[in-house]
């Protein structure tokens, strides 16, 4: 089990509170698909992703980029059981989506950049500690029940 | 790797908004990558590691000097920072794996300050320039 400080409770938390979760999950979601193109292999049914612009306006990037985030939510009101809560996550990620772990991480990171770039010198570096810290949690328990 | 055209004009933009700041960001760059990742510390069993600690400033000062290097260099980074990678693949072995996580502190930091300028284009350029630095850093280690 992950063993969480009271300051990166609050943290996060404090952080979490103050996130759109809409423009986030959308933000987040579409840097990873223009940063790291290769990314757009799992999304051919998302339509137009020919170019930044494109990527940025796509409506099921957008939507999807919630989702995402929405569920992102789970682990940070489930902080103390976050293995369990994505549990079904994982087997779904492994089973259906074919999704290599590495993905994760690469949307843990971009999450972190995009956090930053909302919440400038408020993002201190404990802040970001502690979310670094999140995002490989939320990581490690989707990649758990790969087989 | 290949840096585009457009890459090269998007890094050299970013590089241009950060201007006299540079000093300052590799500080937070090099503060930040060891408070997020405290393995990073055991490079520098040497060093004063507390926040704004003389020793980070000054080094912070030298790492982005040698990115403002590669960027002014940026058709031969390979060569602009040759005696740099001497140094790392025979003196400092700093862990490749290294190279990313000062990569991502140096994202968040220009983030932080230059939230606008760091649109998602920016972002994949200056991650793959990031990457290239990495990659000729790294180059002789074997």
């Amino acid at each position: 089990m992950v063993h969480w400080t009271a300051e990166e409770k609050q943290l996060i938390a404090s952080v979490w509170s103050k996130v759109n979760v809409e423009e986030c999950g959308a933000e987040a979601l579409a840097r990873l698909l223009i940063v790291y193109p290769w990314t757009q292999r799992f999304f051919s049914s998302f339509g137009n992703l020919s170019s930044p612009t494109a990527i940025l306006g796509n409506p099921k990037v957008r939507a999807h980029g919630r989702k995402v985030l929405t569920s992102f939510g789970e682990a940070v009101k489930n902080l103390d059981n976050i293995k369990a809560t994505f549990s079904k996550l994982s087997e779904l990620h492994c089973e259906k989506l074919h999704v290599d772990p590495e993905n994760f991480r690469l949307l843990g990171d971009i999450l972190i950049i995009v956090l930053a770039s909302h919440f400038a010198r408020d993002f201190t570096p404990a802040c970001q500690f502690a979310w670094q810290k999140l995002v490989n949690v939320v990581a490690h328990a989707l990649a758990r029940k790969y087989h | 790797m290949v840096l585009s055209a457009a890459d090269k004009t998007n890094v050299k933009g970013i590089f241009t908004k950060i201007g006299g700041h540079g000093d300052d960001y590799g500080a937070e760059t090099l503060d930040r990558m060891f408070t997020v990742y405290p393995q990073t510390k055991t490079y520098f069993p040497h060093f004063d590691v507390s926040h704004g600690s003389a020793q980070i400033k000054a080094h912070g000062k030298k790492v982005v000097a040698a990115l403002v290097e590669a960027v002014n260099h940026i058709d031969d980074i390979a060569g602009a920072l040759s005696k740099l990678s001497d140094l790392h693949a025979h003196k400092l072995r700093v862990d490749p794996a290294n190279f990313k996580l000062l990569g991502q502190c140096f994202l968040v930091v220009v983030g932080i300050h230059h939230p606008a300028a760091l649109t998602p284009e920016v972002h994949a350029s200056l991650d793959k320039f990031l990457c290239a630095v990495s990659t000729v850093l790294t180059a002789k280690y074997r």
